[in-house]
């Protein structure tokens, strides 16, 4: 499966690309992962992707997202021929509660491409 | 997130008793972690259907470990009684930045009967002892009753941009505000 996973700097952005290079690992997924927030945010994702990724012996293929991460996510994952676009969740509130975050609304609102929200 | 410039009236802080539409007499008190078994009797009573953003856990385990955050000594909790049973529970959480986010849980039976509206009021009366200034919720925004109720204690929509609404409420005035004169 062709899958693209956007990751920003967040504990659940990390912990869905490492659910993605696992399932790759067994699966044999050709992964890319989109990076999105600050400049600076963007290049210090890029780097800590890379580098999870050679770790785990697959090609690093990254790419970053500079204006609407959402509606890029869609673009791409819509017109590139993937098979599944992975994003992560918000933080839950101090009482637990769930936030969906814009970025995962928009793509479930929005792709044709099946969509994952880790939590 | 943001908050209203004024501040609501004052609510009554626990412990009270009321008549609730259903005639049953419902104590109203302060919680703590000392409560948590009774607590966790009315969770696994809970309706799934009034489950709402992940809240609360399905399984005991998963209760458990969300009371202990709920009951720590930082936040707020008043419980509803009727007779011996616990029937509903209000609570406000810190965060990060001096607020507090507030939920609220009835269980099935008690719910349309006012007890509701008195856990919101009571919880919000002792935040105002305690000397909390600012509330926040979230709240699904096909969630009309919840939304009717929190509108109708003071709370006001912040933000309507996303599944879920934001809506606050200023218990008091800030406290870093300076008097203007004339």
């Amino acid at each position: 499966m062709h899958v693209l996973v956007g990751i920003d700097d967040s504990d659940l952005g990390f912990q869905a690309l490492e659910e993605v290079i696992e399932r790759a690992l067994s699966a044999g997924d050709d992964v890319t992962v989109a990076v999105y927030g600050t400049e600076s945010t963007r290049d210090r994702l890029a780097a800590e992707a890379t580098e999870r990724l050679e770790a785990a012996g697959l090609p690093a293929t990254i790419r970053q997202l500079e204006d609407r991460p959402g509606a890029e996510l869609v673009q791409i994952a819509d017109s590139e021929g993937f098979d599944r676009l992975v994003v992560s969740g918000d933080e839950r509130t101090p009482m637990g509660k769930i936030r969906l975050g814009s970025v995962a609304e928009f793509v479930l609102l929005n792709a044709d491409t099946t969509v994952t929200v880790v939590r | 997130m943001e908050f209203p410039d004024e501040p609501v009236d004052e609510f009554p802080a626990p412990p009270h008793d009321i008549e609730d539409a259903a005639n049953r007499t419902i104590h109203l008190r302060e919680a703590d972690s000392t409560d948590s078994e009774v607590l966790l009797e009315m969770y696994l009573e809970f309706e799934p259907e009034d489950r709402a953003q992940g809240i609360p856990p399905v399984r005991e385990e998963g209760i458990r470990d969300w009371l202990d955050v709920l009951l720590a000594p930082h936040c707020y909790n008043v419980i509803a009684r009727h007779e011996e049973r616990v029937v509903g529970h209000s609570v406000l959480v810190p965060d990060e930045r001096g607020a507090y986010e507030l939920a609220i849980f009835v269980l099935q039976p008690y719910q349309g009967a006012g007890i509701g509206t008195s856990l919101l009021e009571t919880l919000l009366g002792l935040g105002q002892d305690q000397g909390v200034e600012t509330v926040w919720l979230t709240v699904e925004r096909w969630n009309e009753p919840a939304i009717r109720l929190y509108r109708k204690v003071g709370f006001e929509t912040v933000e309507a941009e996303s599944f879920e609404l934001e809506m606050s409420i200023r218990l008091a005035p800030a406290s870093d505000q300076t008097e203007s004169t004339g």
